[in-house]
């Protein structure tokens, strides 16, 4: 199967093809590693768990955002083109730079605040408000489907903040509201984010949430 | 080409960690929250939420019942151990695990719950009471974000993301930094530190069929092994019965503990023949050994890939599945095309945790000055012979807290010491001249690929003399033809090239000890089971094996165990 690769090497930008012969269940980071153990070692690209959770090998696959552990490469039109994520200053190759995605994660206080002491309880129900938004692993994806990401916060820290917010623990709703209000306005609800996640979290609903909640909160309801 | 034009980059933390998973992340936290003076770096060649602990699935053993009790905990783990963990050790980490339970409570862990609101628990394998706390069957993952969040909050916690670990730099057996390569900038760097904690995981990847990340490759045993600390009983390599065919991704062990079945070709559960009481929730090794001689009698179930085992979870139902194993369903059908709910899922034994590791006190104090360890890197030694499920998170919390109260102890009374220029100058030429800029014929590849061949073979499961002995004499072959590697990336940023070279050469050394201390044991002890030695032999083995690398080679010494109040029996389930 032919792959097309886009190859940055620090100041030469160009794409590269590769033949790699393809396996039953094989997977598109499976089809990297096959590239860099035999064809050519100097191919640069993030991978550790490959099981869909760590969030390392999110790339641009055939045009769309995806983690390359959970592509399998039989479901793919020839030839195979892999790009690094957009939005993201590529560093070499598939390696994009995550300093500021992170900065922005930690922007809106993605962390449970909490003065109260003692035992804590929270039912089932409780925990479904807020548990499917914990499944987000940071991966990019989102990021670089999003026509503002690089001018806004993006979609992943929105739903981190919402995360927390609807965690019956918490009591730090209103300074993430207060932080949200100058942030979350540049959504032009496009959707894409919600279309890329590989874990299926829905941030453009998400956004949209938030965008009342800030609102009655500045109005004070 | 010459790589001179390098500036040294100095950094100065009162202490630094290496590695950022559950251990490191705690240590990190627990100096933090006593002290916002001290400064703190925390290294890692991943992002923190990349590191191997989300791989973590079924949970973390706590006694949090009223009707469980830190005894039963202790022997449940004693037991487990095959009797070769240090008694007061595990005394001491049950004691402490439910504190952690609650911290993580209090930081945000989505822990699974009952219908009124406390903190649910499971059983696991080996557990005689249902003490596995759990956040569905993500459990690793959830205390990693809870933890990385919880990080987030301190000032005084500087995160150095994406730096691989190349060497720690010690005088006069007293530890006064590390070194490691920036891989944005491909930068050599000197950290200078009055401690350093290691919590680099264990050492997985020198096997090939594995549930580890493709990261774990043992940096930080390795180069603590190579500054003369031992490593203590390494011959003991935990497989998880249920490893995805052909993947290796790990199916938890909560798939049993939720009521799953094993079967084989005839549709038994065989696990009655091995383990009439305990059953498919036997420990690890016992379990993962009843399959394997399933496989090797010809009881497995015939696939594209060689005989499995089947796991069945069809009689649990769709609700039950998806409201507490809903990764393992979406994993199932995600690398092998399988829904549980309609099919049983192909599994065969895998490997999994390093018992092993670098020498620790119950303090995580190594035998080098200012230099701790916790988590998988280290040994302390609770799980002796065979670890029980859901006692690695929590080791890597309790221990992590340790590991961080202990260094933050040591650095108050301490001063820096400096590191000379010319130290670090021989650490940048041993890896940009030496290294990076010999030529050679060799591929790191496909010695790392021999590597885990042999390993899979003759330090599996069952094992025996004659295996390990080629073993011994295949590392130390692909030892000499690594001398002779060449490094074809000769760029400096982000050279994955060069840092998987020097992974597979930590590996190398650690597979050697792996094999040497397999080779010398001469009995049968949890993980560790010879075809030609089938029983345990406690008046001649009752020890741990502690390897210290010398100019001649391994070097294998011996400690005794400590006992308190439980006496070796036989151990049957």
């Amino acid at each position: 199967m032919r792959f097309k690769i886009r190859r940055f090497d620090g100041e030469r930008s160009y794409w590269q093809e590769f033949d790699v012969p393809v396996k039953r269940g094989m997977t598109v980071l499976e089809a990297l590693y096959y590239i860099k153990e035999n064809l050519d070692p100097t191919l640069s690209f993030r991978a550790s768990c490959r099981m869909g959770v760590c969030g390392s090998c999110a790339v641009r696959i055939n045009g769309k955002p995806r983690l390359a552990c959970e592509t399998q490469v039989s479901k793919l039109k020839e030839p195979v083109k892999i790009e690094p994520l957009k939005n993201f200053n590529v560093i070499r190759d598939l390696v994009t730079d995550f300093e500021g995605f992170f900065k922005k994660h930690e922007i809106v206080k993605p962390y449970l605040i909490r003065k109260s002491e003692g035992e804590i309880r929270q039912t089932p129900e409780q925990l479904k408000r807020y548990y499917i938004y914990t499944l987000c692993i940071k991966c990019g994806a989102c990021m670089s489907a999003c026509p503002v990401a690089k001018n806004c916060l993006g979609p992943m820290p929105v739903v981190s903040a919402y995360r927390f917010n609807e965690d019956s623990r918490d009591e730090g709703k209103e300074e993430r509201l207060k932080i949200l209000s100058d942030h979350i306005w540049h959504c032009h609800f496009v959707a894409e984010c919600s279309e890329v996640c590989p874990k299926d979290l829905n941030p453009a609903e998400v956004i949209q949430k938030l965008r009342l909640e800030v609102l009655k909160f500045s109005m004070r309801w | 080409m010459s790589f001179h034009n390098v500036f040294a980059v100095l950094m100065k933390f009162d202490v630094v960690i290496v590695g950022a998973g559950l251990a490191g992340m705690r240590a990190a936290i627990a100096i933090a929250e006593k002290n916002s003076r001290v400064s703190i770096a925390i290294i890692a060649k991943t992002y923190p939420i990349r590191c191997h602990s989300v791989c973590a699935e079924g949970g973390t053993a706590a006694v949090l019942d009223e009707n469980d009790s830190f005894d039963l905990h202790a022997w449940d783990t004693i037991k487990g151990s095959d009797f070769l963990a240090d008694q007061d050790a595990v005394e001491f980490f049950v004691r402490e695990c439910p504190k952690e339970i609650l911290t993580l409570d209090a930081w945000g862990c989505p822990w699974s719950r009952t219908p009124d609101g406390r903190i649910a628990q499971r059983p696991f394998g080996g557990h005689s009471f249902n003490r596995t706390v759990f956040a569905m069957d993500r459990t690793g993952f959830h205390e990693v974000h809870t933890l990385y969040e919880r990080m987030l909050m301190f000032p005084n916690i500087e995160r150095f993301n994406e730096f691989f670990l190349t060497n720690l730099i010690v005088e006069d057996n007293t530890v006064k930094g590390v070194t490691a390569i920036d891989l944005k900038t491909g930068e050599l760097v000197l950290f200078e530190a009055k401690a350093v904690i290691l919590a680099t995981g264990g050492a997985g990847r020198i096997y090939g069929f594995t549930t580890y990340s493709h990261t774990v490759t043992g940096d930080g045993m390795a180069v603590a092994y190579r500054c003369g600390v031992p490593l203590k009983d390494m011959e003991f390599f935990q497989f998880h019965p249920t490893g995805l065919v052909p993947s290796g991704i790990l199916m938890t062990e909560a798939c049993r503990g939720e009521g799953g079945y094993l079967l084989n070709k005839n549709g038994e559960r065989f696990m009655k023949k091995y383990a009439p009481e305990r059953m498919e929730l036997a420990p690890r090794d016992v379990v993962a050994r009843a399959m394997w001689r399933e496989i090797i009698e010809g009881r497995g179930l015939e696939g594209d890939y060689g005989p499995y085992i089947a796991l069945d979870l069809t009689h649990l139902g769709e609700e039950k599945i998806e409201e507490r194993l809903p990764l393992i369903r979406e994993t199932a059908m995600k690398f092998a095309g399988i829904d549980p709910v309609e099919e049983p899922i192909p599994v065969k034994p895998v490997a999994h945790y390093t018992m092993g590791g670098i020498h620790t006190n119950v303090n995580c104090e190594t035998p080098i000055k200012g230099l701790f360890a916790c988590g998988e890197v280290a040994c302390i030694s609770i799980h002796g012979a065979n670890r029980l499920g859901s006692n690695s998170t929590a080791e890597c919390l309790v221990f992590g807290r340790v590991a961080g109260e202990r260094a933050l102890e040591y650095v108050l009374k301490r001063d820096f010491k400096s590191v000379s220029r010319k130290e670090f100058e021989r650490e940048e030429s041993r890896i940009f001249d030496e290294l990076l800029g010999r030529s050679g014929d060799e591929s790191p590849y496909a010695i790392k690929r021999e590597l885990n061949e042999t390993m899979d073979k003759n330090l599996w499961i069952f094992r025996e003399e004659k295996g390990m002995k080629e073993a011994v004499k295949k590392i130390r072959e692909l030892k000499e033809r690594y001398k002779n590697v060449e490094i074809v990336d000769k760029h400096r940023g982000f050279n994955t090239d060069l840092i998987q070279t020097l992974e597979i050469g930590y590996m190398l050394d650690l597979a050697e000890v792996v094999a040497i201390c397999a080779l010398l044991r001469k009995e049968s002890r949890g993980a560790h089971y010879r075809l030609d030695y089938p029983k345990r032999d406690d008046e001649n083995w009752l020890k741990h094996s502690l390897a210290y690398k010398t100019a001649d080679g391994v070097k294998v010494d011996y400690l005794p165990v400590t006992i308190t109040k439980w006496k070796p029996t036989e151990r049957r389930y």
